[in-house]
């Protein structure tokens, strides 16, 4: 099991209100699979994301992360964890805008104290397998978005992460360069990553295994609901290409 | 240290766009740092170079000697009455060897002033010193390429042989090097009429404490010599020179002892003696010194100070502009401890660059000041700044620590980033 949530609970003092984001969540993933979270904006994902990759602790429950207890360790055991066990991709891709390509891959590899030798071999390996064998040196203002991305992904390979945490990786590119990114985690999940994937779309969403559907801080699994929501979200789309 | 070293280039890289983004900032504070490093160094080379010159000056009048003078009792001593006056005949030389073993030497001298000292028709009026060899040594009285001082031999003999202050020769035989000069060295002048041989020029010096008149206007004849011409028989004074210049104080109390035993004297009597312990003065110049530059390293380090609180600036903007950045790192598992290293290197990169060009200058300034030929009479006496070891030293590790410093507190603000609220700062 790599994600084992019971009844996690999050809230937030934000002056004299009290912001509950989760309310008991309860979530199960398995080692190697293609997990999406849906939901509308304020259900609680970028939440339940953070907690999942140890950014944020929960206010109540409990979490194992492959099979570690995570919910009461210290802030640089979980910086360990997520240096060893976990890999961001974000929607804003969060290069350093200054280091080359390679240089960025190599960064948790920095962190995790890898040597030097390893460090360069791997962080070429990983932007050879994203196709970006021949951009190792560029900048990233010098690549287009989806490449940025897919600099991206290998950075969040470098350490050979147990679970990919993706926010909304196709949220800031076009379609086109957004469908090869998912193909990009599709060959991983093949390959035999877990990904957990937040999104909005929903076509996007139906190219993951599972759909896990968040709404007020709780998951509702009914299917029922569920399709319909996917329905909306797709009638949605069809109602965008159309415009 | 393994994430320093391999992070170095990054940090170097950070440095680079930190000096591009905050062009006008950066170039203040690398400035500040640079004045901070220039003052510092300048401020402590030149007290060096004081203290070097004070101390070659000191040297001028003797090395490491005690000067004793007779005075006037003041306390009745056994029947004795107050006011009698102490006078010392060659007699006590012998008499304090003997008593004090821990001297080196033991000597005094004759003194007569307003002597004629003649050659050929050049005539000056002057002091003429009958003393010992030791002064040699004693009393810095060095001779010049091609002359020497005088020895045992002219002492036991009472030769006829002088030693001229170096200005005393230029009055009577020209400066050397001008028309006129005449190599002084084995001619005849006439003290008061009577005919002696110069054997040697005293090297010029710098002599900052002087009694009875400086060296270099002085004639100096052997002591015995003196006694044969000029009826004189109590010395103007005593010169003692201990082994070891720790022990002037017990070499002070001793010469009271057996001073005061020998001339009938209350051993307590302060006005009995006159003692000029020029150990001790050189002791308490040093100290002067060394208070001096503190004072001086005090305010050239205030300077850089505040060139630190320009670091300190910089750094916090560099953290709140790098927030979603720190946010990406500590998501990629960068310890608090790691985030910290960066802003704190880069803050000692700011205080080590701006450092190496503030010690460049001041070499640079130490090395012109120091070609200055020794002519000039405010370098004789302000001595050349000198930037020693513990100087760079100093201002090293000050500015190292104004680097850490400066950068402690903004990189404990980068650490207390929460990476949550940082990535959704974008």
């Amino acid at each position: 099991m790599m994600i084992e949530m019971e009844t996690i609970r999050k809230h937030y003092n934000t002056g004299k209100i009290k912001v509950e984001a989760l309310k008991g969540v309860d979530l199960e993933i398995d080692a190697g699979e293609f997990v999406s979270i849906v939901g509308p904006s304020g259900s609680g994902k970028s939440t339940l994301m953070n907690i999942a990759g140890c950014l944020d602790t929960p206010s109540d429950g409990k979490y194992r992360l492959d099979g570690e207890s995570v919910e009461k360790l210290s802030m640089s055991r979980l910086a360990e964890i997520r240096n060893r066990k976990i890999g961001f991709v974000f929607q804003a891709f969060n290069l350093l805008p200054y280091a080359s390509a390679f240089e960025n891959v190599e960064l948790p590899m920095i962190f995790g104290n890898v040597h030097a030798k390893e460090r360069k071999k791997r962080a070429t390996e990983l932007l050879e397998r994203v196709g970006l064998g021949d951009r190792l040196d560029h900048k990233p203002k010098e690549l287009s978005g989806g490449e940025m991305q897919r600099v991206a992904i290998a950075r969040a390979l470098a350490n050979k992460p147990k679970l990919i945490l993706a926010d909304e990786p196709t949220g800031n590119l076009d379609s086109k360069s957004g469908r090869a990114i998912i193909d990009l985690f599709e060959e991983l999940w093949k390959s035999g990553s877990t990904i957990l994937m937040i999104t909005h779309d929903s076509t996007v969403a139906t190219r993951t295994n599972r759909v896990v559907y968040l709404k007020d801080g709780l998951i509702h699994s009914k299917p029922r609901e569920m399709a319909a929501d996917m329905k909306a979200l797709r009638d949605r789309k069809r109602l965008d290409a159309m415009r | 240290m393994r994430y320093i070293w391999s992070n170095i280039k990054l940090i170097t890289k950070l440095f680079f766009r930190e000096l591009k983004s905050q062009k006008l900032r950066m170039s203040l504070t690398m400035a500040a740092i640079i004045w901070g490093t220039l003052s510092i160094t300048m401020l402590l080379a030149f007290g060096e170079g004081l203290k070097n010159q004070l101390a070659i000056n000191q040297k001028g009048l003797g090395d490491g000697i005690i000067l004793v003078w007779g005075g006037q009792t003041e306390k009745t001593y056994k029947g004795l009455p107050r006011g009698r006056p102490i006078r010392f005949r060659e007699d006590v030389i012998p008499y304090i060897q003997k008593h004090i073993p821990e001297l080196e030497a033991v000597s005094g001298e004759f003194i007569t002033w307003g002597r004629e000292i003649t050659y050929g028709s050049n005539s000056v009026n002057n002091k003429i010193n009958g003393v010992s060899p030791e002064y040699e040594f004693m009393r810095s009285l060095y001779a010049e390429k091609g002359g020497r001082f005088f020895n045992k031999l002219d002492m036991e003999e009472k030769r006829r042989v002088v030693f001229l202050g170096n200005e005393l020769r230029d009055d009577l035989f020209g400066k050397p090097g001008t028309p006129g000069y005449v190599d002084p060295i084995g001619e005849v002048i006439e003290i008061s009429d009577i005919q002696f041989t110069v054997i040697g020029i005293m090297q010029e010096k710098m002599q900052m404490g002087m009694y009875s008149g400086p060296d270099w206007n002085t004639a100096f004849i052997p002591r015995t010599t003196f006694g044969t011409i000029f009826t004189r028989r109590t010395l103007s004074n005593l010169v003692v020179k201990p082994w070891d210049i720790g022990q002037s104080e017990y070499i002070k109390d001793r010469l009271y002892d057996i001073l005061s035993s020998k001339y009938q004297f209350d051993p307590e009597d302060s006005r009995a003696l006159s003692i000029w312990d020029v150990i001790e003065n050189a002791e308490v110049m040093n100290k002067v010194m060394i208070g001096m530059q503190i004072f001086f390293g005090v305010i050239g380090g205030l300077t850089l100070l505040v060139a630190g609180v320009g670091v300190a600036n910089i750094m916090y903007v560099a953290v709140r502009e790098r927030t979603a950045e720190i946010g990406v790192k500590m998501a990629m598992g960068a310890k608090r401890g790691q985030v910290m290293v960066q802003f704190m290197l880069e803050a000692l990169l700011i205080a080590g660059i701006g450092g190496a060009i503030g010690l460049f200058l001041s070499f640079s300034i130490a090395g012109i000041l120091g070609s200055i030929p020794m002519e000039s009479d405010a370098i004789k006496w302000l001595g050349k700044p000198t930037i020693s070891v513990p100087i760079a030293l100093i201002t090293i590790s000050v500015l190292a620590m104004i680097g850490l410093v400066s950068g402690f507190f903004p990189a404990r603000r980068a650490a207390s980033v929460n990476p949550v609220e940082s990535l959704r700062y974008e």
